[in-house]
């Protein structure tokens, strides 16, 4: 509540100061409120005048140019399909709906930004004056550009990654969300047919059990991608913890042999590796030849054939991706252990197992606990693993949406995107894996011992 | 004193594994040979199986390992101009050493100015990234495919258009390297700005030189990744095979139909590509540990 309140009084200090802005300016600054720039431009602030300006002048390029006509489609997301004429037999060119939306989108953006930028021409206005009032010199066009490489150069530095972030991560993601909003399937494919809004249907079809919805399978995709990511974190992490500590172990030798043989794994690119086991473990691979041959089973093991079989062998092989990459993590950290703990503890008579309990796994729970926390959620979107070993089968008729019984809700939206061209449901699942990682990072987050308490170590 | 004294408990401790290996000792080598021979195994299996013979054997799955002839037939054969690998190769290189380069300055940029300078919207912007990473990566594919596709950077162009979309959004991965920039003491920066330096050169002749470690842990997994992409490269390149990389055209020889003639084909391949980027990978061992461990432990 605090937050929200803050919130609509920062809205009320914006308008005033926007509103005494107006009131105290002269007429170069109510200019400006149309003009952007204006004010700036003929106080001799060459520099920031010229860029307010082009900017405005961009924007309505674009909105005259594209932006408009875009966007008072937007509400229907077009309604001429292309056609044959029926009489002259020529094709007739209609609205194409995902360029509405996309650039319909661009411009509502656009608009929003534009407002900023004109928060930011009023207040810049507001400061000259004042500047002016106070009787400051005008700073020079080399003390501006000079201001962007030092006191003001997060400006450089960031512009360029936002930029890249803004085009290729928020209006993609803003986009797929409508698109969750929208019929945009396999039978509305743009350009030769339209889509449209259809409210909340495709989320109601997620959660329709029985008949077509997608509901009984969303739930079982969604319950093995959490068990995956369970037995995928923490198989790895103890195992890992286990085979650190082996290497690390007093009078052991080539201890760094033994670490390069095991790092050659994350060397390798994995689609090479686990394609190559995914083959080893296949019904006419390798694995099941050999046992065959030595009479050990009289039928081939049914590792991607059983869907049972299929998880247990997908959590297994992950270990031999995963250990490498927790042991590295480990050993850094099992060398920072202070060696006064386990000292006191031998004088005090623990042997080694309750030394381990009681102060390596602590010590190792509490410094690892954030990377612990993105490595769950990286296995909940673990694609490479579950795509390159199983594909996501086997597939069963009673999986709809083309889902098999090892697909994570990440290969799943990836299967129905390319194979599928299922788009609006694409989305909505996209929403869920996002629904999902946030709801487990932040009530995780909050009971992670080192956010707790940070000095518990120290 | 007591320094000393654990220097040469310790040094009697080696003298006595000299001596005498204690149980304890024989079970752990036992598990690491054990440990070493499974990860081993689909390298050595790989290897073995590039150099079966595609005439007098066959390209396909067998149900041996030790190949009966060796011949160099599927290495042979990936050079010829029958198989587009020098292409695809020369692809994947081309865009992992863009991407390495776009990446890390990137990277640095954004580590930098959200490490050492405080202005407003910082921790908004920070706060934009972690939800931003919430979201599945390739949500936004689709989205991408039909813009790149505007400029004509999709299918025969999607080489740079790969490059861009590896390039584009990575400041968001500025963890590590932030953390990193964390470490360093800002008295030095306080120094050198008393001395007139300005932000930016501090940033190129201060700070990058001392993040050497982290430059390279930058440029190596940003290096590291276009081997592996699959997604984005299937889905940019669709169905023009003069751009794929070499994890899409390699994932296709195994499991398209044909794939049985094609497996020790992939093997070589495998092999080809896994020799350099392994050397590279093991040469920068060091740095690559330091900021894993690094990240692990900053979260």
């Amino acid at each position: 509540m605090k937050k929200v309140a803050a919130f609509f009084q920062a809205i009320g200090a914006n308008i005033k100061d926007i509103g005494v802005t107006f009131k105290e300016g002269g007429w170069k600054t109510k200019v400006s409120f149309v003009i952007f720039g204006f004010g700036p431009l003929l106080r001799k602030y060459y520099l920031r005048g010229i860029a307010f300006l082009a900017l405005e002048i961009l924007y309505i390029w674009y909105m005259v140019a594209f932006g408009t006509s875009y966007l008072a489609k937007f509400g229907t997301l077009g309604t001429v399909e292309t056609h044959m004429d029926p009489t002259t037999f020529v094709t007739v060119y209609g609205d194409n709906s995902f360029l509405i939306l996309l650039w319909g989108l661009m411009s509502v953006l656009f608009t929003v930004l534009l407002i900023a930028l004109w928060r930011m021409n009023i207040s810049e206005n507001r400061r000259e004056e004042l500047a002016a009032k106070a009787g400051k010199e005008v700073p020079t066009i080399r003390q501006d550009l000079h201001q962007l490489i030092d006191s003001k150069f997060n400006y450089t530095l960031l512009s360029l990654p936002t930029l890249g972030i803004f085009l290729f991560m928020i209006l993609p993601i803003i986009f797929m969300i409508c698109v969750a909003f929208t019929n945009y399937d396999f039978s509305h494919q743009a350009p030769s047919k339209l889509f449209t809004w259809v409210g909340l249907s495709n989320f109601a079809n997620l959660f329709s059990f029985g008949g077509d919805g997608f509901g009984a399978t969303f739930a079982k995709v969604l319950g093995w991608t959490i068990v995956w990511a369970f037995f995928a974190t923490f198989l790895n992490y103890f195992l890992g913890v286990a085979v650190a500590i082996l290497i690390n172990m007093k009078g052991i030798k080539f201890k760094k042999l033994w670490r390069t043989i095991l790092v050659m794994t994350i060397a390798i690119p994995q689609f090479i590796s686990l394609l190559y086991v995914s083959k080893l473990f296949a019904a006419d691979g390798l694995v099941n030849s050999y046992l065959l041959k030595w009479g050990v089973i009289s039928q081939a093991l049914p590792f991607w054939t059983n869907p049972t079989w299929a998880k247990v062998t997908i959590i297994i092989l992950n270990c031999w991706v995963g250990i490498p990459y927790q042991m590295l993590i480990s050993t850094g950290i099992l060398m920072n252990i202070p060696e006064d703990l386990y000292e006191s503890a031998k004088i005090d008579g623990a042997n080694a197992f309750q030394m381990f309990r009681k102060i390596t796994l602590p010590y190792m729970l509490f410094v690892t606990g954030p990377y612990l926390l993105t490595s769950f959620t990286g296995n909940l979107n673990n694609f490479n693993i579950i795509y390159l070993l199983s594909g996501g089968g086997p597939t069963t008729m009673s999986m709809s949406g083309g889902a098999g019984t090892t697909d994570l809700l990440i290969t799943w939206l990836y299967k129905m995107t390319v194979n599928d061209t299922n788009y609006c449901m694409a989305a909505v699942i996209g929403i869920m894996v996002f629904v999902v990682t946030a709801v487990i990072s932040l009530a995780v987050y909050g009971m992670l011992p080192s956010v707790r308490d940070e000095e518990g170590f120290q | 004193m007591a320094n000393k004294a654990k220097q040469s408990a310790k040094a009697a401790g080696i003298e006595m594994n000299k001596t005498h290996v204690k149980p304890g000792h024989v079970v752990a080598y036992i598990v690491l040979i054990l440990i070493s021979v499974v990860w081993l195994l689909p390298f050595v299996g790989i290897v073995l199986q590039s150099f079966r013979s595609f005439t007098l054997e066959y390209g396909g799955m067998v149900d041996y390992l030790l190949p009966k002839t060796f011949s160099l037939d599927s290495y042979t054969w990936l050079f010829s101009g029958e198989s587009q690998f020098l292409k695809w190769y020369s692809n994947t290189v081309i865009i992992a050493f863009f991407v390495a380069i776009g990446q890390t300055c990137m990277v640095l940029m954004v580590s930098y100015a959200l490490s050492r300078m405080r202005f407003k919207g910082r921790t908004l912007w920070m706060r934009i990234c972690l939800v931003l990473g919430m979201f599945p990566g390739f949500l936004t594919m689709i989205c991408l495919y039909f813009l790149l596709k505007q400029f004509g950077l999709t299918q025969a162009g999607a080489i740079p258009g790969l490059i861009l979309v590896g390039v584009a959004s990575s400041g968001m991965g500025y963890y590590v390297c932030k953390g990193f920039f964390d470490t360093i003491p800002k008295s030095l920066d306080e120094a050198a700005r008393i001395d007139g330096a300005s932000r930016a050169r501090i940033f190129f002749t201060m700070i990058i030189p001392l993040s050497k470690p982290m430059i390279i842990y930058t440029a190596l997994t940003a290096f590291m990744a276009p081997w592996n992409d699959y997604i984005f490269a299937s889905y940019i390149a669709f169905g023009y095979s003069d751009s794929y990389n070499v994890a899409v055209a390699l994932y296709r020889w195994v499991n398209t139909n044909d794939y049985q003639g094609y497996f020790t084909r992939f093997c070589a391949g495998g092999v080809l590509i896994a020799i350099p980027v392994t050397i590279l990978f093991l040469c920068l061992q060091k740095y690559y540990v330091e900021g894993v461990t690094g990240g692990a432990v900053k979260g």
